[in-house]
């Protein structure tokens, strides 16, 4: 519980830069999917077999996924939402793993967040063309007086969208701190499935089909 | 210990512990997205995976406000304890 209070903690510091438990589980996670990446991809056939339609199937339900959600035009967007899922996943996970979890902290969601929002803005800009983006900004819906309103609303998104992760992701970790302190042995097990397994899928699904319908809010002209 | 900061450190628990009511609200949203999805998929269950994807986002978006109201009382802790070090 105090553990989870504190929040992560200094590892060592780089230069007087303070290197935390979250990058440290960044790095272990980023080197899971390099490797990963790499061994899966090494020795890929025509005819698949193994591991290969594992990976098959991932990139067809992904593909799936943002078609069903954002329409066939945006299949590209597969891309960066099959990479969000599967860093937003095994960031999630890592603390079946001990590790600490590093989306249970705001650096790395607010980070995501940022992304989206200039991703949001970006195919705003490029799909609306900036007299119109400006115009539903500005002057949407009366002129000028809603601006503020309007201004605040799309900060909001990278913001809810951040902490939406980053709470549900440290409530596990407070409840499973909690339940440690009380029983250590065999009733944490199942519990781990959910908090971990469960709301971590779940979770990372979230963001991901969050992004999605704000990106193809954007997008769409009216 | 000074009595401020004992005053500090208690009306900061109890805060946090006012501010996890907001609890509520969000339990009772998702309960009633997941008893309309339950009538949904009895009415129409061809249509049960998109009735879940759909229910699943407005129940993540109902529960913004209860992870806020963690994300302060978690605050409110932190306070407590830093100030009884």
């Amino acid at each position: 519980m105090d553990k989870a209070l504190e929040g992560a903690s200094v590892v060592f510091e780089i230069f007087g830069i303070p290197i935390t438990e979250t990058i440290v589980s960044t790095w272990i996670v980023m080197v899971v999917i390099i490797i990963g990446a790499y061994l899966i991809t090494r020795s890929f056939k025509r005819l698949p077999s193994g591991v290969q339609n594992i990976a098959e199937a991932l990139v067809e339900g992904i593909n799936d996924f943002t078609v069903q959600t954002m329409g066939e035009k945006n299949r590209w967007f597969a891309s960066y939402a099959g990479t969000l899922l599967i860093f937003i996943f095994l960031a999630n996970i890592s603390g079946l793993f001990g590790l600490w979890p590093p989306t249970a902290d705001t650096g790395t969601t607010i980070g995501l967040g940022i992304m989206t929002f200039f991703i949001i803005q970006y195919q705003g800009i490029k799909n609306k063309g900036i007299g119109l983006y400006l115009k539903n900004i500005l002057l949407e819906p009366i002129p000028i007086l809603f601006a503020p309103m309007n201004i605040i609303s799309e900060l909001a998104t990278p913001i809810s969208l951040a902490f939406r992760l980053f709470g549900n992701i440290l409530a596990g970790v407070v409840v499973m701190g909690l339940i440690y302190s009380v029983v250590p042995i065999v009733v944490p097990i199942p519990l781990h499935i959910y908090f971990d397994l469960f709301a971590g899928l779940l979770q990372s699904f979230i963001f991901v089909m969050l992004t999605m319908v704000f990106v193809s809010m954007a997008i769409e002209t009216e | 210990m000074e009595f401020t900061e004992f005053a500090v450190a208690a009306f900061a628990v109890l805060g946090a512990g006012i501010a996890m009511l907001a609890g509520l609200g969000p339990g009772i949203g998702q309960g009633y997205a997941a008893g309309k999805g339950v009538e949904a998929v009895g009415r129409q269950p061809e249509a049960r995976g998109s009735i879940i994807t759909t229910m699943i986002l407005g129940q993540a978006v109902a529960e913004t406000t209860g992870i806020y109201a963690f994300v302060i009382a978690f605050i409110l802790i932190g306070l407590a304890n830093g100030v009884l070090g």
